[in-house]
């Protein structure tokens, strides 16, 4: 049979199989092997719903660090990937988010950005496949503190509930003793947050200042769009003061409420998590004199490194830092710093670099403004807790006091020996 | 149960005054949206699972113009009429093809439309909640005081606002033509069509008065609340409760059981501060076993 062209089918295959080969190792295929090489990290968090603002600031603050560290070579050439996935604030969803992660990603570490109830989902997941995982958003104080959820891969850096509770207490004794504010209420959203938040207050507000009385307590549903019937019963109850540890939206509508039955002339609001930036400029003529813990404000650590981050942050997404976002540029640093302190992705030699160690922070209050990750449960001390009030503009708070943390270390260790977990 | 705090409060005038307004407050608002549910159940047979996700429109739609205007009365009519116009495109594009589906579908389709809204607020308005529309000026004055109960004269606006909509609404539906229509439609469809009457133009006004009412009543909540997507799914099964309570497809019950449930929230606060969502519950079972068909609707239904 006649030749058809000068070529044979194996020389037409061979050419090109030649210059894929050539062309993949050039462009396409070292990069799939970069892409391979990357340090993966998976970060299960909330992109959607009403509590959406959460997994964006977090996803902010991870993005501002990680470009960083790869503009700057990554680790030995190596960049970080983050895999940021939605959970929808569902605790089955964020575990099957996380097993993914594990399963078919095969990320080195996780940075978990879930809310407390995901959160415990997310730490069983990890306790069994032994990945490091970083929790940056949980406030509940069990996830680290009890013995039997704790485990060695896990550390947590954001703030702890019993460390605001101590502080909170510590500022409201303060006005207790100055003011004689002795008739409290308190205000909460009905989940496991609020009752706890609520309760570890007011057990410490009673170890500072006893003979404070509460006369009343109400427990909305967490979204509840009108808060009359709370408010009224405030009104009734006449209280010196009340406790809050409503948040976002909802604290933001029951303020604006309440400020139409004056409810503040007569009552000082202790509102735990008031100043940040997104509840404060959502708040219609915002109250002066109401109180709150600094969750973040640019204001507080009043230092240049704080300012700088605030800056930075709202250069690149013109709005302000969250408090869960500087949770979560802590927990990048750290894990950055153990990466290239081991030089290794292994999971068993980062926890040990993490362990312990002190770093230098803009939200540091320890020695030469340093957090740590503590020993024992791996979780972070020496951040910036402060209390203030509000005024209605820019910075939002004023006259903030520190809490000091030698204060908060040895009523938590009572308070965990009372708990049966030290 | 605290049954003397009740007591104490009911024979005080300042705490029986403050905890009756507060209750009709949250009742009257719960009547807006309840009484759209009920109209398009009880004429178009649609149990509107969207009806949530309109009133959360109605609260974005508020806050929109206002942002633009600086008008709070032009915010809440513009606002409503928004989500009345939009209850009228869903209502010729989706619903109008499921009036004789199974209510499997007609969930999935609310449900669906519920989701896509969630989402698409984000979209356009951003993730995070926004706030409050805002109380106009003229409201923005210290409480009154009568009988030492301490009462925001926004909230007696709110409560009479509501009462003049629900008087309006009685008139439409039992004094107009339309109205007269639209209860005919409820009892036979066909029985109209063979008369000549155009039942899509009623259906169509119909969803559209419902879907109307939806966005005053979130137009006005977001006069005092955070906008955030999801805001309507609260808001929803409280209007569930309402409409079962009353009678489903009965305004007048839908007038009743939002009374009823809002000095159940307001009094059982004081009664029973931690029962009072539970209450609203109970309320609604024992409705459910003594009178299934609800306080004021028609058994055959």
């Amino acid at each position: 049979m006649k030749k058809l062209n000068k070529y044979s089918r194996r020389d037409i295959l061979k050419t090109s199989a030649s210059t894929a080969s050539v062309f993949a190792l050039s462009t396409g295929f070292p990069t799939i092997l970069k892409a391979e090489n990357n340090i993966k990290i998976g970060v299960p968090t909330i992109l959607s719903g009403r509590v959406a603002q959460l997994g964006i600031s977090v996803s902010n603050a991870l993005n501002m660090a990680v470009d960083n560290f790869n503009k700057s070579g990554g680790l030995d050439g190596r960049n970080i990937e983050l895999i940021i996935r939605d959970s929808r604030a569902k605790p089955d969803e964020a575990a099957r988010v996380c097993r993914n992660f594990i399963n078919s990603d095969k990320v080195d570490a996780i940075i978990n950005a879930e809310a407390s109830g995901a959160s415990f989902a997310v730490q069983e997941v990890i306790r069994e496949s032994g990945t490091l995982c970083l929790h940056t958003v949980s406030e509940t104080t069990s996830l680290t503190a009890d013995p039997s959820i704790r485990t060695w891969n896990a550390f947590r850096f954001s703030r702890q509930g019993i460390h605001d509770a101590v502080g909170s207490a510590e500022y409201a004794a303060k006005l207790v003793k100055e003011k004689g504010l002795k008739k409290w209420m308190s205000i909460g959203p009905d989940y496991a947050y609020g009752r706890d938040s609520t309760k570890t207050f007011f057990d410490m507000l009673q170890k500072f200042a006893p003979g404070v009385e509460i006369v009343g307590q109400g427990w909305p549903k967490l979204f509840q769009p009108d808060y009359t019937e709370v408010i009224t019963q405030i009104v009734r109850e006449k209280p010196d003061a009340i406790y809050s540890c409503l948040w976002g939206g909802d604290l933001v509508s029951f303020v604006n409420q309440a400020i139409l039955y004056d409810t503040f002339k007569n009552s000082e609001l202790f509102a735990i998590n008031l100043a940040d930036y997104t509840t404060m400029s959502a708040i219609k003529n915002l109250p002066k004199g109401l109180h709150s813990a600094t969750r973040y404000v640019a204001a507080w650590p009043n230092t240049q490194d704080n300012r700088d981050y605030d800056k930075a942050y709202t250069d690149l997404y013109g709005d302000h830092p969250t408090n869960w976002s500087w949770e979560t540029s802590i927990a990048i640093d750290y894990l950055i710093n153990a990466l290239k302190e081991t030089g290794s992705t292994d999971n068993k030699k980062l926890a040990e670099a993490l362990k312990g160690k002190t770093r230098k922070s803009f939200m540091g209050v320890g020695e030469g403004n340093s957090v740590t990750i503590r020993n024992n449960d791996q979780t972070l001390v020496d951040y910036s807790i402060g209390w203030g009030t509000t005024i209605p503009n820019d910075p939002f708070v004023k006259d903030i006091q520190s809490v000091d943390w030698n204060t908060i270390k040895e009523l938590e260790k009572e308070w965990l020996i009372n708990k049966g977990w030290l | 149960m605290e049954i003397f705090a009740l007591f104490d409060c009911i024979i005080s005038p300042a705490c029986l005054l403050s905890q009756a307004t507060g209750g009709l407050k949250i009742g009257m608002l719960l009547f807006l949206v309840a009484s759209g549910l009920t109209l398009v159940f009880g004429v178009l047979g649609v149990i509107n699972f969207a009806h949530g996700a309109l009133y959360m429109l109605g609260a974005y739609f508020s806050w929109q113009v206002m942002t633009l205007t600086g008008h709070f009365g032009l915010s809440v009519i513009l606002g409503s009429l928004g989500v009345g116009i939009f209850g009228l495109l869903f209502e010729r594009t989706l619903i109008s093809r499921i009036y004789n589906a199974e209510l499997l579908v007609q969930i999935l389709l609310c449900y669906s439309v519920v989701l896509i809204l969630d989402d698409l607020v984000m979209i356009i308005w951003g993730d995070e909640f926004l706030s409050s529309v805002g109380v106009p000026e003229v409201f923005q004055v210290p409480p009154l005081f009568i009988f030492d109960a301490i009462i925001p004269p926004f909230h007696l606006a709110i409560i009479g606002m509501s009462f003049i909509v629900g008087i309006i609404l009685w008139f439409i539906m039992t004094k107009t033509r339309f109205g007269r229509l639209v209860r005919a439609a409820a009892v036979n469809p066909k029985m109209l069509e063979a008369l000549g009457i155009n039942i899509n133009f009623i259906r169509a006004g119909v969803f559209m008065l419902g879907s109307f009412l939806a966005g005053l009543g979130g137009a006005l909540a977001a006069s005092v609340g955070s906008v955030v997507s999801g805001m309507g799914n609260s808001i929803i099964i409280e209007s569930f409760i309402v409409t079962v309570i009353g009678g489903m497809g009965s305004i007048s019950g839908a007038f009743l059981a939002s009374l009823i449930i809002g000095m159940a929230r307001s009094f059982g606060a004081v009664a029973m501060p931690l029962f009072t969502d539970g209450l609203m519950f109970l309320i609604m079972v024992l409705v459910l076993v003594i009178r299934p068909q609800g306080l004021m609707g028609n058994k055959k239904k």
